[in-house]
């Protein structure tokens, strides 16, 4: 049984410069890479295929079959890209890494490169974190000062260069495909598959986009074994991930612990809900993954069981609100999300999502009748799984599961003719004013 | 009137940076940003000439993007985070205040006032992805972490006075124009100023560090479990038809 905290891919995150090539190698960094370059690039695919790992990315697909599906005997060249967009309301674990510790992510990227037989590889990096992309830069940059990138990497004959690439403000370019089309200089709007990005992603060209965390953690698996990896987690869960709590807990912030931590624990860690408020609903993975209340405090949070209880593990974006917090005001707000995001390509998700800004904006003033929410999940019915990515099936999310949970609230909407809710008693800084 | 001469250079340096030229064109245009202080007609066309494609094109890209600017922003362009985590924890509020201290709208730049060395831009914006330092602002997309309205207007007006500001986890927050050019790919040295990270990102290590708490160690056997074999099983075992859509592939396509 593995320790309640895990700390893996944070464990260098305190560590004075943590950013910098000295830092990371004084605690035993680029050492995966050699033991990488000792094995063939097969048996580095079959190694992360036996440690379990899942994409870190939201859906949960595992990471060494995903490599295995590059067509080696494709004569194209083949490409690593990395989607560090993070932009999942609520996700907020791969900026911090790669502020903290970039060369966790160069180092995967070289050891993933390799197995998939890449010569170039792309580290998509929304435009919106400056920092984070000046941190990125400067570990590649020191990476190919240091010969980790170059050519003849380490002596070994293998070549790879890493082009770090800002994008520019779309949510959308978090879904692979639409991302593909932003790295290739496009309106990012995903591509239909078949053919999948395996067979032909960027450039037409055998692809891998794999989320920052699941590269990340292939240093680890790569210098401690399947076995290690695998010993932490749950049966079909393997391994360890970074849960990120915001909202109402006294200590927000990142835990690192092995899949299958639940809430009840780490709101317990993070030192509890505010003084004086109780759990009132919360998002187990973004606000894509539908919402949760405080009756699925001891759902493991794993893939499995998160999806039994009805929602998705997702990025383990916990985003926790208290009792003063409106839930129709909560669920509006990222309805307008959406329908900002949404990039136009289908009809039900372009128009869709203005019908739901438009039907909640008035449930949420107090106007309209009962019949106005089954007119919502109709509209919903009609948006779910109708497009050609996700992004729409997000947006119905937190409408069909705040109306499952919490029918009664819209309706005092409606009965009392507006919210009933102060919106002052939610923030951050509720109870601290200084009374003149 | 056309871009410099050492514009023109940098832009095709960008263009080359890639197997497929096009695939420049959201650090191009991140430049023409930079030097023009939006995204021209000319920045636009000399884009679609480098590339070899239409100005149409560059101009269906230039507004797809809510980083690139149409109309002038600040020499700080200064973000609130209103998705809903941080909308909650007090975004709306810091907002409201911002809107009515500066006498702007949303994505509107303030007038210059006689004292002001610097005007702002102000922008409510999505999910920054640093929910755990809610209520977050961006400026130039640098971190302000934790804000209030009161710090908030703290901030807008050191910003106007060019007072030197610092992220609250970063370094020195430079001009919009200077951002621009950094994720255009040239670097500007600052990588190494602030730190590693913020207090709330170090908050589970830290409890971790406290119970003497680690990974175990590299020789700890394998659980009983088993991950899927299949694509079948993988696909099945998959947290969404997210994951379905996106990644199975089709035998036929290999």
């Amino acid at each position: 049984m593995a320790d309640t905290l895990t700390p893996v891919l944070t464990d260098n995150w305190g560590d004075e410069r943590a950013w910098t090539l000295a830092s990371y190698e004084a605690r035993g960094g680029y050492r995966a890479l050699d033991k990488a370059f000792s094995m063939a690039p097969d048996a580095i695919i079959e190694e992360v295929k036996d440690s379990g790992l899942r994409g870190r990315g939201g859906a949960g697909f595992p990471t060494g079959m995903k490599w295995g599906f590059i067509p080696q005997d494709n004569p194209r060249p083949k490409y690593l890209v990395v989607n560090a967009d993070e932009s999942e309301p609520g996700t907020c674990k791969d900026i911090p890494l790669m502020m903290a510790s970039p060369h966790t992510l160069v180092e995967g990227v070289i050891i993933s490169s390799y197995a998939i037989r890449a010569n170039k590889a792309f580290i998509y990096i929304r435009g919106e974190v400056l920092h984070v992309f000046r941190r990125v830069q400067r570990a590649v940059q020191e990476a190919y000062l240091a010969g980790h990138l170059g050519k003849n990497i380490h002596g070994t004959g293998y070549d790879l260069d890493v082009v770090v690439h800002a994008g520019a403000g779309a949510y959308i370019c978090g879904e692979e495909t639409a991302l593909l089309e932003g790295l290739e200089g496009r309106r990012g709007q995903p591509r239909l598959r078949p053919p999948f990005p395996a067979v032909a992603g960027l450039y037409a060209s055998p692809t891998v986009i794999n989320n920052v965390e699941s590269i990340a953690s292939v240093p680890s698996i790569i210098a401690n074994g399947h076995q290690w990896f695998a010993s932490m987690g749950t049966e079909k869960s393997k391994g360890f991930g970074i849960f990120s709590l915001s909202g109402h807990v006294k200590n927000p912030g990142q835990y690192e612990a092995p899949l299958g931590i639940t809430l009840r624990r780490l709101i317990l860690l993070a030192g509890g809900m505010r003084d004086g408020h109780e759990l009132k609903f919360w998002t187990p993975g973004g606000s894509s993954t539908p919402l949760l209340t405080a009756e699925h405090l001891d759902v493991p949070l794993d893939f499995e069981a998160v999806g039994a209880a009805g929602s998705m593990l997702g990025t383990r974006a916990l985003q926790i609100f208290d009792d003063s917090t409106c839930v129709v005001r909560a669920t509006l707000r990222w309805t307008e999300f959406y329908k900002h995001e949404s990039c136009g390509k289908c009809t039900p998700c372009r128009e869709g999502t203005w019908w739901l800004v438009q039907t909640l904006s008035a449930l949420e003033k107090g106007q309209g009748s009962e019949a106005d929410l089954d007119m919502l999940l109709d509209q919903c019915d009609n948006i779910l799984g109708r497009s050609f990515c996700a992004l729409a099936d997000g947006a119905v999310s937190p409408i069909a599961s705040s109306i499952q949970f919490f029918r009664d609230e819209y309706v005092a909407h409606l009965t009392g003719g507006g919210c009933p809710f102060d919106p002052a008693l939610s923030t951050a800084w509720a109870g601290q004013e200084v009374n003149a | 009137m056309s871009l410099p001469v050492e514009t023109l250079a940098e832009l095709r340096e960008i263009a080359a940076r890639y197997p497929e030229a096009r695939s420049g064109l959201l650090p191009m245009l991140h430049l023409v940003q930079s030097v023009e202080g939006r995204v021209t007609a000319e920045g636009i066309e000399t884009c679609a000439d480098i590339l070899g494609i239409t100005a149409a094109e560059v101009s269906g890209v230039a507004t797809f993007y809510t980083m690139y600017k149409r109309r002038p922003v600040g020499d700080y362009h200064v973000g609130v985070c209103t998705n809903t985590l941080c909308a909650v924890m007090g975004g709306d509020a810091i907002f409201e205040r911002l809107k009515d201290h500066l006498d702007v709208g949303n994505d509107e730049l303030t007038e210059r006032r006689p004292e002001d060395k610097c005007t702002v831009s102000l922008e409510h914006v999505e999910c920054n992805a640093a929910c755990d330092y809610a209520p977050v602002m961006m400026v130039n997309w640098e971190f302000m972490d934790n804000m209030t309205p009161e710090s908030a207007v703290q901030l807008v007006d050191d910003l106007r006075a060019g007072t030197e500001i610092h992220s609250t986890r970063g370094p020195r927050v430079v001009t919009w124009r200077e951002a621009e050019r950094v994720l255009a790919g040239f670097p500007d040295d600052l990588a190494d100023e602030g730190p590693a990270a913020g207090a709330p990102s170090l908050v589970g290590l830290g409890i971790a560090r406290t119970n003497g708490w680690t990974a175990p160690p590299a020789s700890a056997d394998a659980g009983s479990g088993r991950t899927a074999d299949s694509k079948e099983e993988a696909v099945e075992q998959a947290d969404t038809s997210r994951a379905e859509t996106e990644t199975k592939q089709e035998d036929s396509d290999a």
